[in-house]
């Protein structure tokens, strides 16, 4: 991971101002996951409930299915596994380690 | 020159008058007690349409910060005015303007801060918010009060800090002088159109104002605003400057009266100033050199040049109409006391609280004072800090 070099207080814009539009999405808020959702495509009934309680709005629909999980801004929380209301469920959550060993 | 007016007003009036010149995009208030009449006559000015500001009555003072700091922000040219207990509740606010570097005006006149509950003259309020960032400029009378307003634009606008201007409660926000005007196309030329930086309103270049910062970064943008302040010492000299061409009347970092081969100095702001120029007069008249030192710009506080001016004086006595609780004296005389240390004058200054919560001081209690640093001329000891007409 490369070490991001910070400006001093002589190059940084005056104030407490942040130049640009949409400057959030260039916060990966993801790397503070300590475990991730695993979307089990078998088992999935595409309800879309994972992609309605998700509070990062990182579940992945595409042509009206669940197609994965935007792992940039997933904090992993949970909430979708736990509302997944297929039996045995269609997420399985996974900790960061582990599923980074993969 | 600029063509003058000359107009019989108050403290107030002359602030509200300097407003309806400037002509600002908002003003967001809340009224206290003395400050008050500013803003109410310039609501005046708004309902008669002479102005185009957009006028913002808030549900506090804190609410008044917080719609400037919007406003200005947004890129809009932005007053206000309050007192004592309305500037601490908007205190925080006035931090985050600093912070955010907005050029907001506030003329505040001075009152005490309660407890005890106290209308009246003294110099808590803006001492309280001394660490704020804001630009302090303190006016000796209602003329300096006008001066000062027109001034503060540009200062703010240059120096991309906020500006807060003073006049004594009730001595000087409700007495009646006579006062310079100039004209209301003068006023415009003067503080012209506002220079736009960054500002919200920008849909071209879309900025986030006011984010988080965390230990990595909120250091170096306290930084930046150190330099602000250090930078807007220049700025005021130079808009001064300018402001001198325009109307003859000259401005500075501070003022000196008779002080050149005076052998004892008092400094001392606002309105007492002028009082003690009276003083001065009369005990030069006796032959007894006496001098004055009237800091103007508190915030930046001119340390160097404060000192070098001082520097020859055999004894120095420092007025102040607050007292910091420090234990030992008032924050001007540990202003004046820093500035002196540091230039290695080790000279024995003379520190009076007085005047809190508008108890009067006179030309004997002055003169008392110049007594004291006689006798300290002498070789006489004197009390390092006294409490100027308080009973015992």
């Amino acid at each position: 991971m490369a070490i991001e070099k910070k400006k001093g207080w002589k190059e940084l814009p005056k104030s407490d101002v942040i130049e640009g539009g949409g400057t959030a999405k260039e916060f990966k808020t993801g790397d503070w996951r300590s475990e991730r959702p695993v979307h089990i495509p078998e088992k999935c009934v595409h309800c879309l409930t994972c992609w309605i309680y998700c509070p990062d709005s990182a579940v992945i629909v595409k042509d009206g299915k669940m197609v994965g999980f935007d792992y940039d801004y997933c904090k992993g929380c949970g909430i979708c596994a736990h509302e997944c209301p297929v039996k045995g469920k269609a997420i399985k959550m996974v900790s960061e380690k582990e599923a980074k060993r993969k | 020159m600029a063509k003058t007016n000359i107009a019989a007003i108050t403290g107030n009036e002359a602030m509200a008058e300097a407003m309806r010149q400037i002509n600002p995009d908002v003003v967001a208030a809340y009224p206290i007690t003395p400050a008050t009449e500013i803003v109410q006559i310039f609501a005046s000015c708004v309902a008669d349409g002479l102005v185009d500001t957009e006028f913002v009555p808030v549900e506090s003072e804190h609410s008044a910060m917080s719609a400037c700091i919007g406003a200005s922000a947004a890129g809009g040219r932005t007053m206000t005015s309050t007192s004592s207990q309305g500037l601490a509740l908007m205190a925080e606010m006035l931090y985050i303007a600093a912070g955010l570097r907005l050029p907001i005006v506030l003329a505040d006149v001075n009152r005490a801060l309660s407890s005890p509950i106290n209308i009246h003259c003294d110099h808590s309020d803006t001492m309280m918010v001394r660490d704020s960032g804001w630009i302090q400029i303190f006016s000796e009378n209602a003329q300096e009060a006008y001066d000062n307003m027109v001034q503060a634009v540009k200062i703010a606008e240059t120096a991309s800090l906020p500006v807060i201007v003073t006049t004594d409660g009730f001595i000087i926000s409700h007495g009646m002088e006579r006062v310079e005007l100039i004209d209301d196309k003068e006023v415009k030329d003067f503080v012209g159109q506002k220079k736009l930086g960054h500002y919200l309103l920008n849909l071209e270049k879309p900025i986030t104002v006011g984010a988080l910062d965390l230990q990595d970064y909120y250091f170096e943008h306290r930084r930046q605003l150190a330099e602000a302040m250090k930078e807007s010492k220049a700025i005021i000299l130079d808009i001064a400057k300018e402001f001198k061409a325009k109307t003859g009347r000259s401005y500075g970092l501070f003022e000196v009266y008779n002080l050149e081969d005076a052998e004892c100095a008092i400094l001392a702001m606002g309105s007492t100033a002028g009082t003690t120029k009276v003083v001065v007069d009369a005990l030069r008249a006796k032959g007894i050199k006496a001098g004055l030192l009237k800091p103007r710009v508190f915030r930046p506080f001119p340390k160097e040049e404060i000192a070098n001016a001082i520097k020859n004086i055999k004894a120095v006595a420092v007025l102040d109409r607050s007292d910091s609780l420090n234990g030992h004296e008032g924050p001007l005389c540990a202003e004046v006391k820093a500035a002196l240390f540091d230039k290695g004058i080790n000279k024995g200054v003379l520190n009076y609280i007085y005047g809190l919560g508008g108890r009067e001081i006179g030309l004997e209690d002055i003169g008392s004072v110049y007594k004291d640093l006689g006798e300290l001329i002498n070789g006489k000891k004197k009390d390092k800090i006294t409490y100027l007409g308080v009973r015992e």
